[in-house]
């Protein structure tokens, strides 16, 4: 009894060698499962904020007057505001947008000053370059903010009897690269892990060496726990991976323990591997394994609630997300990761990993004897 | 398949040429139209992606769920719940407990609390009203329009209480009025759709062609065409040529949708958007083909494809993250991306019209970037050759 299960366990290092020699032994695929991960979390990093901290103006101030200068003043402390263009007259406002030099134009008009003065509402013109609507409700919000600051101190104003105090958990700035970072712990590992496992049968089956392997003494289930190891082993030190960047390079602070983020991680990354093995045990050639693959994993990204909310989306869509896993891991990964949430409470994020895992595992060793290529 | 070869410019070589090329263009398309898989990237994905950016994607927040934690039963404290229900985006229940409330937060039952504390009513008498709002950080993209929808309620109903009561109290200011060009429903779903074509063609061009050379160089098919009296320059145009097609059908099927599902105005001209689009297809396709020519394998030249191409050009060119947002270094790589220029482009011209400077500045760029990809694209064939 003990020695049949330490021949089982030989055996099964035996293959998990060979299956790690094959993914690592070409120096351009070990290049290829570091190197992207990285550079893709600090590039992503940077670049997926919906935080505007650049916006650049074009004024027309027809007004000349004090407020005005005091107002535009404002603007210019904030940093996050830079003109570009000082305008003499309102038909070259159409110019700055349209080429994209200035992302807003302010149209300060000559009564300005008076209308300020007599207490009726002076307007403040703001044209907006809505080619990115996002941008622009942003650029929008942050100047009707400089604006009430500056109505607040004129001589004579009294506060809002009523006001909004608003506090954030989590992420008190609100700052959109918190969310955004550890999603990419799963997603970017996620990307690679699957397209490793869907080609790690096909290769074999273009090859021809799978036949090979399946009149071995091995059991359809070995080979597939042997070669659903290395590929968990490669997403798990790619999570990892990217985790140091986002915990050390961004300094996004973590709430959550080590224990509760790789217990969610490993359970995703076997049901990623799962889905993985069945594609590859479906498809004849390594090109086919890739499309399908590709294929999926557009919509699995798209619809996970990494860059757009999934709570955002239309209610069939949001259903449709629940058979998404990486949606969960993101999930899973935010709670623990800023929220600080341990196992007891993420049950409901874990149990989707259970259900694909236990479907696409035995699928795929099924598959590995009853397909015929 | 075998023609006589000739190397003399003479009207029959040019004849030849042809007949080679269609020959070999009518096999390619064969060849692309045998296996399903390709099709699949090809026009199903394609299809797939123009639904789930049209119909579920948006930047947009509706329907945030908030839970209020009303301490304060006064008449006046329902009646603010009420104007911030009135909103279309906003929708509420209620509970008696602060703790109830933060239980649902944390919970992601909710997108937030609206917490209205016991002295409310006796505070807002002296014009010192308060409503605190709890937000969860984790998704500072809700969170953020939630706030401003919250704020923008409470003022409406502030204004709403002055005007009953007859008050005159001076609020003088600056009133800001702002008009927003070029996307006048104020939706995401007018840029994203367009900005779908930039990312389906070079889906197509980039990352379909790179896998489909790779194989035939992985396995030496490509170097038993050249042995043919068939010259390298043909074989490159009968590979894209295919290809090119599929990426000008995904173009179609995007005009089409945004036309007539999503209604994106198109206020540029038709002729313009396909132009550039095929210029852009040009240069999808030769950096298509360089990834393959290098990589030689599949696994590798569809990594390649997928991380120095597609990926950018969902992240990196303007896409759904402005590129204003980031560090000037990140910028500076958004800005070595043709697909940087192409974006610009193709939103200017669905949604500005035709901006002839804008036209021009980019489209020299993609013009320039096509030619010299494409050179590159066939030194290295010939280099492999030899």
């Amino acid at each position: 009894m003990q020695n049949t299960l330490i021949d089982f366990l030989n055996r099964l290092i035996n293959l998990c060698h060979k299956e790690f020699m094959v993914i690592l032994k070409d120096p351009a695929n070990r290049v290829i499962l570091i190197v992207p991960v990285i550079l893709q979390s600090l590039l992503f990093g940077y670049a997926a904020t919906f935080d505007l901290n650049n916006i650049p103006y074009a004024v027309l101030d027809q007004s000349h007057t004090e407020s005005s200068r005091q107002l535009l003043a404002r603007l210019d402390s904030t940093g996050v505001f830079h003109r570009v263009a000082t305008l003499t007259s309102s038909s070259q406002i159409a110019h700055e947008i349209d080429v994209g030099h200035a992302l807003v134009a302010l149209h300060i008009p000559p009564d300005f000053e008076r209308q300020l003065g007599s207490g009726a509402p002076a307007p403040l013109q703001v044209i907006l370059d809505g080619r990115n609507s996002n941008t622009a409700g942003n650029a929008s919000a942050q100047i009707r903010a400089i604006v009430a600051n500056f109505n607040a101190s004129l001589p004579g104003a009294t506060a809002p009897a009523l006001s909004v105090q608003t506090r954030a958990w989590f992420n008190p700035n609100l700052e959109t690269r918190w969310n955004i970072l550890p999603g990419l712990i799963a997603s970017l590992s996620m990307m690679q892990v699957i397209m490793l496992s869907a080609l790690s049968v096909a290769r074999e089956r273009e090859q021809g060496t799978f036949d090979q392997l399946l009149v071995t003494p091995y059991t359809p289930e070995m080979i597939m726990v042997g070669k659903a190891i290395p590929s968990i082993v490669v997403g798990l030190v790619q999570s990892s991976l990217i985790m140091l960047v986002v915990r050390f390079w961004f300094h996004v602070p973590m709430a959550g323990s080590i224990l509760p983020l790789y217990s969610g991680l490993l359970m995703f990354t076997i049901a990623i591997v799962g889905l993985g093995l069945s594609i590859s045990a479906l498809a004849a050639t390594m090109q086919q394994a890739m499309l399908y693959t590709f294929v999926l994993l557009m919509p699995l990204i798209l619809l996970s609630g990494l860059a757009t909310p999934v709570h955002n989306m239309p209610e069939a869509f949001q259903i449709a997300t629940y058979a998404n896993p990486l949606r969960f891991a993101i999930d899973l990964v935010r709670r623990v990761y800023l929220e600080g949430n341990s196992l007891a409470t993420l049950w409901h994020d874990l149990l989707p990993f259970v259900c694909m895992a236990a479907i696409t595992m035995p699928l795929a060793a099924w598959l590995f004897r009853h397909r015929l290529v | 398949m075998k023609l006589p070869f000739t190397k003399r410019p003479t009207a029959t070589s040019w004849q030849a040429f042809w007949q080679r090329l269609i020959s070999l263009i009518r096999k390619e398309f064969r060849q692309l139209l045998r296996d399903r898989s390709n099709l699949l990237i090809g026009i199903g994905l394609p299809i797939a992606l123009i639904l789930i950016f049209g119909y579920g994607l948006t930047l947009d927040v509706r329907n945030a769920r908030l839970v209020v934690a009303l301490e304060d039963g006064s008449p006046t404290a329902h009646d603010v719940i009420a104007t911030i229900n009135g909103s279309p985006y906003m929708s509420t229940t209620e509970v008696r407990s602060l703790g109830e409330a933060r239980q649902q937060l944390i919970q992601h039952q909710v997108d937030g609390i609206v917490h209205i504390p016991n002295d409310f009513s006796a505070r807002l008498a002296n014009g010192q009203g308060v409503i605190q709002l709890i937000l969860p950080g984790g998704d500072p993209i809700r969170s953020s329009a939630i706030q401003g929808y919250v704020e923008a309620a409470a003022s409406l109903w502030l204004q709403q209480q002055n005007d009953l009561s007859g008050n005159k109290t001076r609020r003088a200011g600056v009133l800001v009025v702002d008009r927003m060009w070029f996307n006048a429903a104020n939706t995401s779903t007018w840029f994203l759709v367009p900005g779908l074509i930039v990312l389906i063609m070079t889906l197509v061009g980039t990352f379909l062609t790179a896998l489909v050379m790779a194989r035939e160089w992985e396995r030496g098919t490509l170097e038993a065409l050249f042995v043919t009296p068939v010259h390298p320059v043909e074989v490159l145009l009968s590979k894209i040529v295919p290809y090119f097609c599929v990426g000008l059908l995904g173009l179609a099927m995007c005009v089409v949708a945004a036309k007539l599902l999503f209604a994106v105005p198109i206020q540029g001209s038709l002729i313009l958007i396909v132009l550039a689009s095929m210029i852009y297809m040009v240069v999808s396709l030769a950096i298509g083909l360089l990834i393959s020519a290098f990589a030689k394998n599949q696994f590798l030249a569809s990594q390649i494809a997928i991380l120095a191409s597609f990926m950018p050009a969902m992240m990196l060119s303007g896409f759904i993250f402005d590129l204003r947002n980031v560090p000037l270094l990140v910028r500076l790589a958004g800005y070595l991306l043709p697909a940087t220029y192409f974006m610009e482009l193709i939103k200017t011209l669905f949604l500005a019209g035709d901006q002839w400077t804008l036209l021009f500045k980019d489209c020299g760029i993609l013009l320039l970037y096509a030619v010299a990809l494409l050179g590159l694209a066939r030194l290295v064939t010939r280099k492999r050759l030899d």
